[in-house]
C-alpha cells in the first residue's frame, strides 16, 4: 500500500474519531522519513524482527516516557504556563490538569501522573473525607474521559493517607479502564490492612499492581523513581529517551548450542541493540530540541536523568529452543513437562540468562543513560507478537499454580531495574476471598517480586500487560470503534495473540504502532 | 522421647496437595487431600479417592509410562509410583477394579511439615480434606499440633474439611488444634442422606452441634442437586436449623455439576444459577445469614 493509499485509508475510517485519525496521520508522516544512520547489520537484524525499536517513529522528537517532578510544579507553579504555586486541592488538581496536557510520551499523552498521594497531601488540611471524595473522584471521571490512554498512570502509598484511601476507593467504584495504578508497598511502612484493601481492589477491579517499594527505591538514587505506562519503572525528574528490544527467541534460533548462545549469538544481538539505541537517543538528544523544553527549563526534568530502556522478550521460546523442548501446548500444561516455567533446569537457564543480560547492560557505557548506563527491561510485547511470549512470562495458557508461577520467574526480578511483569491469572473463586489475593501478593514479594500484578478471571475489566481493557468493550469495538484509544489495542491483540483464550489472561502492549485496517 | 517417636512413625497416605486454594478456608491454603472416604456419594467428583488402593496390579500393564511398579517388601506387595515419569493420563483411574488411585503418596508429619514450611510465605493456613480427613484422625491431630507448637508455623490456621461422621470422642482429639471445620450437610432426611451417600446423616448433626457448642463451625456446606436432595422440600425444617448455628458461621451453597461424576449421578440434573439463587432467597427469606454462593457454574 502506498504511503496516500494508507492515509486514505485511516481518514475514511468509521470507527476513528477525529483525534484518533490526527494520531494515526502524524504516526504515518513520522515512519516515511529517512531512517536514522544505522549499520546494515542492525538493519538487517531489524527487518528480520530480532531487533524492534517499538515503532517509535524514525526520526524521534519525544522521549519515550516523560516523568516531571509535580511535587515541585505545584510548589512553584509555571511561568511557561502561566500558573501560580497552588494554594489548594482545587488549585492543585487543576494545575495537574493543565500540565498533565503538555506532558509528551510516545502515545502523545502522558504516560505518568504523578505520586498523587504524596504530591497532594500537603493541600487536604481542614477537608473532610466526603469532600476528598467527591473531588477526586470528579478527578479520576476527568482523567478517564480526556487522556483517554491506559498507559498513563498514577502511583500511590506506600504510606497509609487519606488520599491514597480515597484513590482506591474511587478505583474500585469507577471501574474504568484508565488511569493505570500502582500500590507501593514497603512492610515496613504500609499497614497490613491497606495492602488487604489494595488486595480486595485487585479483586474488584484487577487494579493496582503492587510495586516493592524498597527493591524499586533502592535502584535508584534520593530523587526518587516513578511506575508509569505498564511497568516501566524510571527515574523521577527524568524518564526513558528510547525502547528498543531484543527477540530472545530469533536470537535462541541463530545459536548452535547453549555455550554458543552465551559467548557469541547474545552479546552480538546486544551489541547491534546497543548501536540502534545509541541513534535513536543522540537523534533525541541532539537533533530534536526536546531539551529545550519548558519542563527542563523550570526543572521538572533533567536531561541526564534520562535513560534508554533495553528490552527483552521471547524468554519462554528462547529457553525451550536452547533445550530443545517442543512447543508446549496449553493442553498439556498440567502434566509435568521439561518446558520453561515448570522445569528446574529450564527455569535455571532462563535465570543464566537473565544474569547474562544484566552484566552486558551494566557494562555497557551509553551516551545518554542513568548514570551512563541503560536500565534492563522485561517488556510486554505488543499486539503485533504472534507466537513469542512477552517479557520472561510463561506462555499463555500454560501457566503452572499461581505459586510455582511466582517461584519459577522470582529470581529474574533482580535483573529487570527499569521493570518486569508477570501477569498472574487467578481462578475468579478469590472474589470471595480476597485475603488469598493479598497472601499471595505478599508472598511474591517477599521471595524478592518487582511488581506483583493479578488479573481475577470473569472481571470485564482486565489487563492487557499494563493496560486495561473491557471486555465488552473489545465485543463492541468491531462495530462501533471506541472512544477510548487502547481499546483497539486490546481488540487486536485478542485476535492475534490468543490472550483471551482459556485462562482470561494478558498479552503484552505498550502501544500500537501502526495502522491496521 | 517417646511421644516424638509416635510422631514420627505416624504417616498418612496423601492422594494430592495443592498449593493454592481459595475455595477451602479463609485466606489462600495449602490442601491437602487424604485418600479414602466412609461414604459412598453417588455424586462424589473424585470417586477415586474413595477407596484405599489395595496393589493388587491390575493398572501397572496399562501405564502407558511404566509409572507404576510393584515392589515386594517382607513378602508384602505394594505399587509404587513414579511421579516424575507420570503424564497423569489417568488410565490407572479408568481401569481400577476399586475405583480407587494408586498414585498416592505416604508422608510422615515431618514430611508434611517441610511441604508447609516451603510454601508458608503464601499461605494463611492448612486444610485437611479428602477423601474424608478424618478417617486419619491421628496423623491429622499429630500434624496440626506439630504446626500449633512450632514457632514459624503457628500463624497458620489449621481447617479440616469432612463429611461430619467423625465421632464426638474423635473430635474432643482435633479440637484444642484446629481453627475451623468445613462440614457437608449432604440432605435432610434420613432417607436421602442414606440414598445420595451409603450412611446415615445423625453423626453429622451431632458434629454440627459439637463444632458450633465450641465455636469451631467455620462453614456448613449444602450441595443443590435439583431433585434428588431435600433442602428445598425441607426448607422450614432446615432454615431453622441453620439460625441456630453461630452467626458467624458461613452457609455455603454449592450447585451440583458433571465434573468427575461417574454412573447413576451422570443422569442427574446439574444445579443452574437459577435453581441456586432461589434456594438462596427462601433460606434468606427464612433469616439464614450468611450465604454464600458459588462464583463459577461449570
Amino acid at each position: 500500500m502506498t504511503l496516500q493509499e494508507k492515509l486514505a485509508l485511516i481518514v475514511r475510517d468509521s470507527r476513528l474519531s477525529p483525534k484518533q485519525k490526527s494520531n494515526y496521520l502524524a504516526l504515518e508522516a513520522d515512519s516515511s522519513l529517512p531512517y536514522l544512520s544505522i549499520s546494515e547489520a542492525v538493519t538487517q537484524a531489524k527487518s528480520t524482527g530480532i531487533i524492534c525499536d517499538m515503532f517509535e517513529g524514525n526520526a524521534p522528537f519525544k522521549p519515550r516516557y516523560v516523568l516531571p517532578d509535580y511535587a515541585k510544579f505545584l510548589q512553584q507553579g509555571s511561568d511557561y504556563l502561566e500558573l501560580q504555586a497552588a494554594q489548594d486541592l482545587d488549585e492543585a488538581l487543576n494545575a495537574l490538569t493543565i500540565i498533565y496536557h503538555h506532558v509528551p510520551s510516545v502515545t502523545n499523552i502522558p504516560v505518568y501522573l504523578g505520586q498523587l498521594d504524596e504530591i497532594l497531601m500537603p493541600f487536604v488540611d481542614g477537608l473532610d473525607e466526603e469532600l476528598i471524595y467527591r473531588k477526586i473522584k470528579l478527578f479520576w471521571i476527568m482523567l478517564d474521559r480526556t487522556l483517554p490512554d491506559a498507559f498513563m498512570h498514577v502511583n500511590i502509598g506506600p504510606s497509609d493517607n487519606i488520599i491514597c484511601r480515597t484513590i482506591l476507593r474511587v478505583d474500585a467504584e469507577l471501574k474504568q479502564i484508565a488511569p493505570n495504578l500502582t500500590f507501593m508497598y514497603d512492610p515496613d511502612i504500609t499497614p497490613d490492612a491497606l495492602l488487604q484493601v489494595a488486595a480486595s481492589n485487585i479483586c474488584e477491579c484487577s487494579k493496582p499492581h503492587i510495586a516493592n517499594y524498597p527493591i524499586h527505591k533502592n535502584a535508584y538514587d534520593k530523587q526518587g523513581f516513578g511506575i508509569v505506562s505498564c511497568y516501566n519503572s524510571l527515574p523521577l525528574a527524568g524518564g526513558a529517551n528510547t525502547l528498543v528490544r531484543l527477540n530472545l527467541k530469533e536470537v535462541a534460533l541463530k545459536a548452535d548450542n547453549i555455550e554458543g548462545f552465551f559467548s557469541q549469538t547474545l552479546p552480538h544481538y546486544c551489541q547491534l541493540t546497543y548501536e540502534l539505541i545509541e541513534a535513536r537517543s543522540k537523534f533525541l538528544h541532539q537533533e530534536s530540541h526536546f531539551f529545550d523544553s519548558f519542563l527542563v527549563k523550570e526543572g521538572l526534568i533533567e536531561e541526564q536523568r534520562f535513560a534508554p530502556m533495553f528490552g527483552i522478550y521471547g524468554m519462554a521460546e528462547a529457553v525451550n529452543i536452547l533445550l530443545g523442548n517442543p512447543e508446549l501446548s496449553e493442553v498439556a500444561s498440567e502434566k509435568p513437562s521439561k518446558h520453561y516455567g515448570h522445569n528446574k533446569v529450564a527455569n535455571d537457564l532462563g535465570h543464566r540468562i537473565s544474569a547474562a543480560l544484566d552484566s552486558i547492560v551494566k557494562s555497557t557505557p551509553v551516551t545518554y543513560g542513568y548514570h551512563g548506563r541503560a536500565l534492563l527491561h522485561s517488556q510486554g510485547g505488543i499486539s503485533l507478537d504472534i507466537d513469542v511470549t512477552p517479557g520472561v512470562r510463561i506462555p499463555y495458557g500454560t501457566e503452572p499454580d499461581p505459586i510455582s508461577h511466582i517461584r519459577a520467574l522470582a529470581a529474574h526480578h533482580q535483573y529487570y531495574t527499569s521493570g518486569i511483569s508477570d501477569i498472574l491469572t487467578i481462578d475468579e473463586t478469590v472474589k470471595s476471598n480476597p485475603e488469598a489475593m493479598y497472601q499471595l501478593c505478599k508472598g511474591a514479594l517477599s521471595l524478592g517480586f518487582r511488581e506483583f500484578t493479578a488479573n481475577v478471571a470473569s472481571n470485564d475489566l482486565v489487563r492487557v500487560t499494563g493496560y486495561m481493557i473491557k471486555l465488552s468493550d473489545i465485543a463492541n469495538f468491531k462495530q462501533q470503534g471506541s472512544r477510548t484509544n487502547t481499546t483497539g489495542l486490546g481488540a487486536e491483540a485478542a485476535a492475534n495473540t490468543g490472550i483471551l483464550n482459556r485462562k482470561p489472561r494478558v498479552t503484552s502492549h505498550e502501544q500500537s504502532p501502526v495502522y491496521a485496517k | 522421647m517417646s511421644n516424638r517417636l509416635s510422631t514420627l512413625s505416624k504417616t498418612a497416605s496423601v492422594n494430592q496437595i495443592i498449593n493454592f486454594s481459595c475455595v477451602d478456608g479463609p485466606g489462600s491454603r495449602l490442601v491437602i487431600f487424604l485418600q479414602g472416604c466412609n461414604y459412598n456419594c453417588k455424586n462424589c467428583h473424585n470417586p477415586h479417592t474413595i477407596d484405599r488402593c489395595d496393589s493388587c496390579g491390575d493398572c501397572i500393564e496399562h501405564c502407558p509410562t511404566q509409572a507404576l511398579i510393584m515392589t515386594s517388601t517382607g513378602g508384602k506387595n505394594t505399587i509404587r509410583w513414579n511421579s516424575d515419569l507420570c503424564s497423569e493420563c489417568d488410565t490407572c483411574l479408568a481401569v481400577c477394579p476399586r475405583q480407587s488411585s494408586p498414585k498416592t503418596r505416604k508422608y510422615n508429619v515431618d514430611q508434611l511439615l517441610e511441604v508447609i514450611r516451603e510454601q508458608n510465605p503464601f499461605i494463611s493456613g492448612i486444610t485437611v480434606s479428602g477423601g474424608e480427613a478424618s478417617l486419619q484422625l491421628h496423623f491429622v491431630s499429630a500434624l496440626f499440633q506439630a504446626i500449633k507448637t512450632s514457632d514459624e508455623l503457628q500463624h497458620l490456621s489449621c481447617m479440616i474439611d469432612s463429611n461430619g461422621s467423625l465421632s464426638e470422642l474423635g473430635w474432643q482429639k482435633l479440637l484444642p488444634y484446629i481453627d475451623g471445620a468445613m462440614i457437608d450437610l449432604k440432605a435432610w432426611q434420613q432417607e436421602t442422606h442414606r440414598y445420595i451417600t451409603g450412611r446415615d446423616n445423625h453423626k453429622v448433626f451431632r458434629s454440627l452441634k459439637l463444632l458450633s457448642q465450641h465455636n469451631k463451625l467455620y462453614e456448613v456446606r449444602l450441595l443443590q442437586i435439583p431433585g434428588v436432595t431435600d433442602f428445598e422440600s425441607e426448607i422450614d425444617a432446615l432454615a431453622s436449623f441453620l439460625t441456630q448455628l453461630p452467626c458467624e458461621t458461613r452457609i455455603k451453597l454449592n450447585a451440583f455439576q458433571h465434573h468427575g461424576v461417574t454412573g447413576e449421578a451422570l443422569t442427574w440434573q446439574t444445579c443452574s444459577k437459577d435453581n441456586i439463587e432461589r434456594l438462596a432467597s427462601q433460606l434468606t427469606a427464612r433469616g439464614v445469614k450468611p450465604i454464600i454462593l458459588p462464583k463459577v457454574y461449570i
